[in-house]
Order: structure tokens, then sequence, then C-alpha cells
């Protein structure tokens, strides 16, 4: 069976939020929809967001990495929220492996969000549902939009690509390519959730000058008369040896 | 929720789709805007628009372009022309509704008068708009000097400093061709300059292997993806430049063969320092045509003769170094000799010193630097000729490229170091060359840029046109702006012997010089979209002050405030007369060949808006206010030979407005002629606007690839750029290595010479700073401040997900940055006693600001620095006075100033680099201590404004955005 899933490469990603909020705008005016915000114009303001991007520091100065961290629902191949809900609202969905919540089922009793080791589920305040990343379920299939557009708002979004999406369990999939080529992890694997989404990590780039290669044989200062060479007043093996 | 495979939505759904150009920031990437029942559902980045094109996929966008729909129905929109209500104070923002037929007799009888009498008293001012060709021609047509855009305290040092050393600049005018580059260096780069294409184009250079070093004091945003961060001192650039210069000349890693050819390296300058000449580069005779070019009749020395040749002669070699004596005794060196001296003192031991990067560093960046650029030459297939005719097989090129922005331009000594920089990319041979620097049309041009100010103040006369551009490029003394005793002629003082070379005038400075009355005061002072009242001033407390001053008769000493703008602000609570502008999704405009138009490398670009939604309430775009205005006025260029209006709107305008008649040169390049069939240069064609929609609102035009590489050279472009009237000369465009125009400004400053020669009090600070090599020098501010009392350099840094402070009043990204932190090394918090998350005042010579503090380890420690422009005025925006923006956030404007100490140059000197007048908002110094009675809340405060009329209520417990409200 098929398990659609993101694959984000944080060797790439920036933070820049393209992938929060066009996931907001999309979402918010579709089937999951709507998304609403608190206080959208006064202190504290708060509102729901199925994708959110964290940084965090690693390291101490000066080798310090920064770390750009977009967050969403993982569609756990055993994903704990689903068992814990009482209604039946929390599902996966066989054909695909998305996680999804029927509204119309869901009582809003939280006990789901506090299932998810990953804290991705969020309740919507005013219809009191929970709320998540359906990776845009009414994009991916919608045969009224190009293929190519057939994707998540957040991955045509990803100004540096660093979200890819496809079937992981399909071994010649780009994701799992990706996955495989590319040091793919999925996130606290000992909780035994099996995240379907994964993460590419960083990849560092090194340049090596070996020191021979500094002066090459065509050197421009030549042409000046000033190719680095000792000063003749330098001592020399010359000067001390007599034998 | 019940999931179906089929989710568009209810069939009888009313869905429209239109493409136009986003504005959510300058990068105006192409976005297609779906409606739903008239409502915005849905703003992604255009799948089919270049700038839009990602790694692997299409149709990118960013957080403030998805964002759009926020921005549309915030309730900070504007949607009536207000009057100040009589008696109410400025600032205080109390208005009433007029209607626009009385804010125009109010303005039309207001300018008349100006124009009348004496049209330099008023002031056209302008933040980042995007339509600079059109808002200079109002300025230039009304007849008065004081017109600039925001450029002035932006980036014009990086602008200038590039412009006036290879002819062509970053961002809009050329920038890292990372497609091919295998090493690429970044430098003090605000993380929204550029936005997504250059996120797209570091993508694809991380996918390709490449090697990404960033040089910031900071590590956020790109520079977190960097494989290797190099922190440095912030305004220490300079020093790292100059060193890894030094390094590459000691290890002969330089390019000979591309400083020979293509840069002035190996002519010979006078060296006679009795002589009036001295320090300019020998001529042989005088050029048949003078121009804007440099006329080819320099001289090298040549290592085969060992004689002086004229340049570029067939079979002749030149010495780079050493000194030689002319036949007539006159004593020469190449300019490269004098770089080589120069630098010489300029040690990567010396610049650890003061960048604080170690001297092993510095000499293996040099070391990575030149010999991947050596080695790693890219040769493409290409035949082209040079501009003296020589055939070539290939277009070779190293793959070193770099970028940078604020980081270098904001200090002020930003000009020299980025003549350094500019040098440094000269001499690894990078210059519009595959995998370095890239040109994009209409750059390269001369060296410096034709257009020119007046030069004298009869140039201002009532009811005349400007005679002269308000902003030009001086070439050297004589282009100055001045009266007879060398004072200035505009309210910034641009192009004066204080800031000669301000090429985007000091906007940061109009202010206080008109409450001032210094060199005069002005009547009508009119901002389109900036933010002077806060983050687009300095002194900020000082500004608002200056704003609400009066004299002792009761005027107000700046006495007409006009304000444009879409959103209320912190400026418009100020206004007299507040004129309600559109949104971007609203009207039409053009990224014109004219302004900055979005070129991409291999070719011009322009592109248009095309609204998609009608106008909220009676708002009207800028465009069309000052057609109106124009019109009434009966400026020359509005109307016709019987003074009657000849431009129905803005896209008739548009359509056939040409440069002068029949020029065949007009705002839009694309579909010229009269059927379309024309591009550049054709006459009006009436369905312009047509064809523009129909192709993504973007005309571009790929160049043949024989024209698209070393085009300062290239003799097939710089035909074809004269053929289509982009530049009048197909002339070489030499990079200046050794600045001429600098020394030529020197040479007035002592004496030598027969033109404009500066006053007393500034030949000493001109003599100083026109260098023509760059040198290193410790900031002004710094220079002249108590370094051991303020040991911190502060800075701000723009988030990726705000632009300017556009975005506070957009419900989704103010969730993103509602308020910001002072970041710094933990270190200081344990010397000063107190935690993150703690109040802490930062305190500059200038004022102090308490603000929360927030520990990191990705600072260089002798930095502090928050988000640009989160912090707002208490109610601004239309934010709750209670809002996290007003009550936590805070503004660091606040202990930056507009001038300088009192110093060399005298009082009221810009806090400006004194070649360009780019203001130095990133020298500030500071330092940092615990706050004893952690009262939460941020200092300091204003008293909050109220809602103006024809906002909506800013009270909304909650929002639920459903286009369309089906739901």
């Amino acid at each position: 069976m098929s398990q659609l899933a993101l694959v984000i490469d944080l060797n790439v990603c920036v933070g820049c939020h393209a992938c929060v909020t066009s996931c907001k705008e999309w979402n918010t005016s579709g089937t999951a929809g709507y998304m609403s915000d608190d206080r959208p114009y006064g202190e504290d303001p708060t509102g729901t967001f199925f994708n959110r991007v964290q940084t965090f520091e690693i390291g101490e100065y000066p080798n310090t990495d920064t770390v750009h961290f977009p967050k969403s629902c993982l569609h756990c191949e055993d994903p704990p929220c689903v068992p814990v809900c009482p209604t039946g609202a929390s599902y996966k969905r066989p054909e695909d492996g998305i996680v999804l919540v029927d509204y119309d089922k869901c009582i809003g009793c939280k006990y789901c969000s506090w299932a998810c080791p990953y804290g991705v589920r969020e309740l919507d305040e005013h219809q009191k549902v929970m709320k998540k990343c359906t990776l845009c379920v009414d994009r991916i299939y919608d045969q009224s939009l190009p293929e190519a557009e057939r994707k998540p708002a957040c991955v045509m979004a990803c100004p540096t690509s660093a979200r890819l999406f496809g079937d992981v369990h399909d071994p010649e999939s780009e994701v799992s390519i990706a996955i495989r080529e590319s040091g793919g992890f999925a996130l606290m694997p000992e909780w035994g959730t099996h995240p379907a989404n994964h993460y590419l990590p960083r990849r560092k780039t090194q340049i090596t000058i070996h020191k021979d290669e500094l002066v090459r044989a065509d050197n421009p200062l030549k042409k000046e008369g000033k190719l680095p060479k000792p000063d003749i007043n330098e001592p020399s093996l010359d000067d001390v040896t007599s034998w | 929720m019940t999931v179906s495979t089929k989710q568009s939505g209810p069939a009888n759904e009313n869905v429209e789709v239109k493409n136009t150009t986003c504005y959510m920031c300058a990068c105006r990437c192409g976005i297609r805007v779906t409606l739903r029942d008239g409502e915005v559902r849905y703003i992604e980045g255009n799948p089919d628009h270049p700038l839009n094109k990602g790694p692997l996929n299409k149709g990118v966008i960013c957080a403030k372009g998805a964002s759009g729909i926020m921005k549309q129905y915030s309730p900070a929109r504007l949607t009536k022309p207000l009057r100040r209500k009589a008696g109410a104070e400025r600032g205080a923002g109390e208005f009433e509704e007029i209607t626009w037929d009385e804010a125009f007799a109010l303005v039309e009888e207001r300018l008349r008068h100006i124009r009348e009498t004496d049209p330099k008293r008023f002031a056209l001012f302008t933040g980042r708009d995007q339509m600079q060709a059109v808002t200079g021609l109002f300025a230039k047509q009304f007849g008065t000097p004081n017109y600039a855009a925001h450029g002035g305290f932006c980036s014009v040092n990086m602008a200038a400093g590039m412009i006036y050393t290879i002819g062509g600049s970053f961002w809009e005018f050329g920038g890292p061709d990372l497609e091919r580059a295998k090493l690429f260096v970044m430098i003090g780069t605000a993380e929204d300059h550029h936005s997504n294409p250059l996120k797209i184009a570091i993508s694809k250079f991380k996918r390709n292997g490449g090697k990404f070093i960033s040089i910031n004091p900071v590590r956020t945003g790109y520079s977190a993806i960097a494989d290797e961060w190099v922190p440095i001192k912030p305004g220490t650039d300079g020093a790292l430049f100059l060193a890894l210069i030094n390094e590459i000349i000691n290890q002969g890693l330089f390019d000979r063969e591309f400083l020979v050819q293509y840069t002035n390296a190996a002519q010979l300058v006078n060296m006679d320092e009795r002589s009036d000449e001295f320090g300019m580069l020998v001529r042989t005779e005088i050029p048949e045509e003078e121009g804007c070019f440099d006329p080819q009749n320099k001289l090298w020395w040549d290592r085969h003769t060992d004689k002086a040749v004229i340049t570029h002669r067939d079979g002749a070699d030149p010495r780079l170094m050493g000194g030689f004596q002319l036949e007539d005794g006159t004593p020469v060196k190449p300019s490269f000799q004098l770089l080589v001296e120069r630098v010489k003192e300029y040690t990567p031991e010396w610049a650890e010193g003061i960048t604080g990067i170690p001297a092993g560093t510095i000499r293996r960046l040099a070391h990575e630097m030149g010999v991947t650029a050596r080695d790693q030459k890219i040769e493409l297939p290409i035949a082209w000729t040079d501009i003296w005719g020589k055939d070539h097989e290939s277009v070779t090129g190293s793959p070193v490229a770099f970028h940078a922005m604020r980081g270098l331009a904001a200090h002020s000594n930003g000009f020299h170091t980025i003549r350094a920089l500019s040098i440094l990319m000269t001499m690894l041979g990078t210059i519009d060359a595959p995998g370095g620097f890239r040109h994009k049309p209409p750059f390269p041009r001369p060296i410096p840029p034709c257009a020119k100010t007046p030069d004298r103040p009869e140039a201002v006369k009532p009811n005349s046109v400007l005679d002269g551009m308000p902003l030009g490029w001086p070439a050297e003394p004589d282009d100055l702006f001045v009266d007879d005793n060398g004072g200035p002629v505009r309210i910034d003082k641009a192009f004066s012997w204080e800031y000669p070379l301000a090429v985007h005038g000091l906007m940061h400075n109009v202010i206080t010089n008109a409450w001032r009355g210094d060199p005069y005061p002005i009547d009508t002072l009119l901002i389109f979209m900036a933010n002077m009242a806060w983050n687009s001033t300095m002194n900020t407390v000082e500004v608002r002050n200056m704003l609400n001053d009066k004299n002792e008769d009761g005027e107000f000493k700046i006495p007409f405030l006009i304000v444009c703008d879409a959103f209320q602000s912190e400026m418009t609570a100020f206004a007299d007369l507040v004129l309600p502008d559109t949104t971007y999704l609203e009207r039409h405009d053009v990224m014109s060949m004219l302004d900055r138009p979005i070129s991409e490398y291999d070719g011009p670009m322009d592109s248009v808006r095309i609204p998609v939604v009608p106008p909220k309430g009676e708002c009207k775009p800028f465009q069309e206010v000052l057609i109106e205005l124009g019109s009434r006025l009966q400026l020359p260029a509005f109307v016709d030979n019987n003074g009657k209006r000849k431009y129905r709107d803005y896209p008739d305008f548009i359509t056939n407005y040409e440069t002068e008649p029949g020029s065949g040169i007009g705002f839009l390049a694309g579909w010229r002629g009269k059927g379309g069939e024309k591009f550049m240069r054709g006459e009006p064609n009436p369905n312009q606007w047509a064809m523009y929609e129909k192709n993504n609102c973007i005309y571009h035009y790929e160049l043949p690839k024989s024209f698209q590489y070393l085009r300062n050279w290239n003799k097939g472009y710089l035909e074809w750029s004269q053929r289509h009237r982009l530049t009048r000369y197909a002339e070489p465009i030499l990079i200046h290595l050794y600045s001429e125009v600098l020394q030529q400004f020197r040479l007035a400053a002592q004496g030598k010479t027969i033109g404009k020669q500066p006053p007393p009090h500034l030949r000493k600070r001109i003599e100083t700073y026109f260098d023509p090599l760059p040198f290193y020098y410790e900031p002004l501010e710094a220079q002249l401040s108590d370094k051991h009392r303020y040991p911190l350099n502060a800075l701000t840094q723009r988030p990726m997900a705000m632009y300017h402070s556009w975005d506070s009043q957009n419900a989704w990204l103010r969730q993103i940055h509602a308020h910001n932190y002072l970041y710094m090394s933990p270190e200081l918090g344990r010397k000063g006693g107190f935690d993150d998350g703690d109040w802490v005042w930062a305190e500059s010579m200038w004022g102090k600001v308490r603000c929360m503090c927030r520990f990191s380890e990705a600072v260089e420690p002798g930095t502090v620095w928050t988000w640009n422009a989160i912090g707002k005025a208490a109610g601004a925006w239309n934010l709750e006075p209670t809002a996290n923006e007003a009550r936590k956030g805070f503004l660091l404007n606040h202990l930056i100033s507009e001038e300088l100490p009192s110093g060399t140059g005298g009082r009221h000197m810009s806090n400006s680099d004194p070649v360009t007048g780019q203001a130095g908002w990133y020298d500030v110094r500071v330092r940092v201590y615990k706050d004893d009675d952690q009262e939460p809340g941020s200092l300091p405060q204003f008293a909050p404004v109220a809602p103006v009329p024809g906002e909506e209520p800013r009270r909304r417990p909650w929002l639920a955005y459903f286009a369309g409200r089906r739901k």
C-alpha cells in the first residue's frame, strides 16, 4: 500500500516560513478550514497552523550551527493519535497512509494531542475540533489541477525545494531515493511510531588545498619578477658544509 | 470533514484566476491569484514566471507572498482621504474625512503657488516604491531638485561602490551566477536582499556540491546553511577584503590576463607630485569625441619594448608592477603597483586585530578563492568578439561568486569597503563571466553612468522644468550641484561637497534639515510610503518632535505634510493630509527599464501589475494622484501644447509616454511599435498592456549567447545595447580598479584644479575620503565616540517573513514575529548579571531603549542585534495599543543619530558615508545592562493613536478567514 509523506531537506531549508503561510492560505479556505486566529490584531496573537518552523542553535560560539526545522504531522505508520480517539474521528487512510481527522466525529477531547509525541495537532479554539496537516488531500487528487500542481501547498511554495512529496513505500520514488541516498532519518524512532515523514541531514562541503597547489608554474608574479623566493641573505646549507 | 477525491469546492462557486506581480517585498515575483466569489482564495507563485522556478518545483512563493490575503484585508487599510483636524497636534492621528476633490484642490493650490515662486520648497521623498521613474519624472517636471527614494539609507553604498568600479551592482542590476559557481561567498546580507531568487540560487548551488561561506556577525537565515560561517566584527569587512587582496597578490593568485585586458590595472599613473596631473592616468592625446565614456588614450608600459605604448596595442604585454619614466621625464607607475603598495600594510595579521578573524583563516579564504578561480576555470564554447575586434573561441570564467548587501553598505566606510570587494572580485576574473558576478541589463553602464543632475542653483526656476535629473552620477567635481560658495542646492545636501556621490539622495536628513531650515526651509513635504516617523528614520524621538515643532508665529516648521500610503502607520499620524493608496492587488504598475527592472543575466526583462480586485473604499493609486496633479499644474509632460490633460489615466500614460517626443523609449520595453512588433524602442502600442497580460505580465528578451558574457567589453553586446538605446556609446567599460573619478575630487580639494573646489572646512575631508584606491578606516561614529563606554556594535537584521515595517498589520505574519528581542552572547549576561529573557537597557551616546534580551551562540560576541522594524508605536498599523509590537517590541532606531557628533566636517554633518551619503545606521555603538526593576514593557512608549475614519475596527477577538464566506 502507498504511504504518502514529506521528506524535508535540512541542508537547504533557510527557515523562510513560505511553507507555513502557504499552508495556512490554502487550508483556511479549503476543506480543512477555516483556520482561526485569536487576537489577530491584539496582544499575544495565536492561531491554527498545520506547519511551523522552529529555529534552534547547536554548539557554542564560534562553532555554532543554526538549524531551521519545519514540523507538521508526520503521518506515522503507527500513529499513536488514532487508537486513543474515543469516537473514531482520528483515522489513518489505508489507501495512502494519510492521517486525518473527521471533524463531524471529533469532540475536541484532545486525547490525540496528548498521545502525539511530536506536538503537531492543533485544537481549533472556535470550532472545538482537532486539526492537523492533511498533506493537502484536497489538492493532491484534484483532477482539475495540472498534474505538476497536485502536491501539498507547502511543497509547491518552498523556494529552496527543501520539501519533497511522494510515496515512501515505493522504493523508486523520489522520496525513497532521497531517504536512501542522502541519509534520511525519522524523528524519535524510539517511540515506535514509524513516522512516514523523514528529514535529510545537513551535509557540508569543504575545500582542500594542498600546499603544492598554491603556486603554479604560470604564476603571474613570474612575469613581474616577483615570484616568492627566500631572501638571499637567509642562511643556507651551502654556507656551512665543507667536506 | 468528509474527504473526497474532488475537492475544488461547490460547483456553483465563482472561481477566477488572474496573474499579476507580487509586492510583498521588492523581488517582484510573478503571482497567480485565485479569487472565489471576488475574494482572494489563494496566492501562489506563477509557475510560468522565470523568477519562480525552484530547483525542483515551479511556482515558488515566500512567506510574505503567501500572506498577501491578510494584507489585502488588513484593518489598517486607509480608505478615505483625510485631513488633520483643525487644532489637533501632528502625531495624534486625529483626522476628518474629505473628498478627493477637496484633497486635490488643496494640494493643487498649494503646489501651484510653490511652483510659481520657488519650486524647491516642494520636496517629494518616497520609500521602497518601485516607481521611481514616475515619481522622479514628476519632481523634474515640477522643477524641484528635492526628490529621492529611500536608497540613501538602504544600500546606496552597494550601488555606488560597485557601479563606480565595475559598471554594475548586486541585486536588480547583477548578481552571483550560482548555477556555475563552485565557491560562493556571501557577506553581510540581510535575509531579504534578495528573497526568493537568492534562496532558489543558493539551494541549486548547495545541491551541486559547491562550498558556501557566509561572512557575517550573525548566523541566521541563509547563513544557517552555509558550509562555513566566518563571524566578523561589524564595519570591518573592508579590512578583511584588503587583507585578502594582499594575500592574493603575494601568492600570485590574481588573474593577470583579466586585469590587463579588462581593467585599468596596467594603465600608467602620473607620479609627479608637483604636477596638477598627479595621480591621474597619463593620456596620449585629446580624444576626437568627448562623452560619457572612457576614451582609450591611456598608456601601458610594454615589457617587450620596455616603453610606454597605447593600451591594447597588438602584441604589447604590459607591466603590472614597477615604476618607470616617460620620455619627458614624468615618473609613472601602473595603477596595480599602487594597489600593491596600498595593501602592503594590510596583512592578514593586521586584519585579524580589526575583524576578529584569525589570520590563518583569512589566508585560507584567500587561497580557496584564488585556487578555485584559477584551477577550476569554466570554458563555454561560445564564440564572441571583444570591443577591440579580437575574436574569441570561447567564454571563460572563474567559478567564485560573491553576494553582499546592507551589512557592507550601511556603514560610513561602506563605499571603500565595497570598492575593495569589487576589486577582489575583479582580481579573480569573475566580472560578467560564467560562475562569477553577472550583469543584468540595462547594466553594464559607463563608469559612471551618463545621467547628471544640474550643476548650478539657477537650474531651479519658477514655472520651469528642472534643468537636469533630480538624481545623477557625478563624474567630476564640476558635476556637483552646488552654488558659487560650494554650498548645497538640495534640501538633503546630496551632490554637494558634504556628500558628493550621493546618487540616491539622503532621505534620512530631509526632515532634520527642513526643520532647521538648513540650507533653507521648505513649504510642502510629500512622503510616499515611507515610515519617516518610525523605522525609516534615525533619531526617531527627535524627528517626531521636529515634525510637530512650530515657529514662534505658531506655524509648523515644516508647514505642510502630505503622506500617501495604503496603511495607517506612525507616519500617517503626522500628516496634514493623508491620501489612501491602493494595495498591489488593486492597481496597475510597471517594473520599468527606466527604473529597476527584473532583468535576468541572459537579457532584459520588465513586468507589470494588473489589478485582480477593485480598489477598496476610495483608494486611489499614487500614480493616478501624480498624473492628476501633473495635469492640473500643467506640468509639460502631462499636458498637450494647449495645456490640456494628455493622459486619461496611468495605464494610458504608460502606453503613450515617451522620454522625448518620438524617442520610442517608454516605461515598458516589450511589444512596442504599433502592432507590438518592436522591443526596447518603438512607437507606443495601444495594446501593450493586453500583450503583457497574455504573457504572464512580463517581457523577457533573451540575448544571443555570444552577447551574454563579458559585456563590459563585448562588441556584440555593446553595439546591441547602443542600437537599442540602453546606452549612448558602444565603448569599452574598463573596470576602475584605480578610480580617477575619486582622484579628481582629491585634486580639487588640494587646490590643483581650475574647476569647482570644496569650501575650506571640507577640504581635508574630501582629500581624505576621495582616495583613488580603497582604504580602511574605522566607521565615523566609532572614531568620535567613547568605545570604552560603548563597547558593543548594535545591528538589525531583516527576517524573511517581514519586509520593512509593512507586515505587522498582517494577521498571519505577525504571529511569526510579534515582538523582537535583543540577541547577544550569553557572555554579556554573565558579565552583566542578567539572564536570558531579562529586561535590559541598551544605551548609545544618543539614547536608550528597554528591551528583552535573548542569549545566542550564533552572534559575534562584540555584537548585539535585533530584527528590524518589528517594534511599533502603540495604535499604529491599527493594532491594539496592547499589541506585542508596542509593548514588548522595540525599535533600535532610537539609539541611532541622523547626525554625527561635531567633528572635522563641522556641525550637523550627516551620520553617513562621506563619499555617498549612505546612512551609517549599522555604525551605532552601545552598552547593555540589566534593568533593575524588571517591570515588563519596552521603552520608550508613545501615546497611543486612535483608528482613523474609514479604517475597520481593530478590536476583533478572533478571525476565521474563508474566501467567499460560503462555509
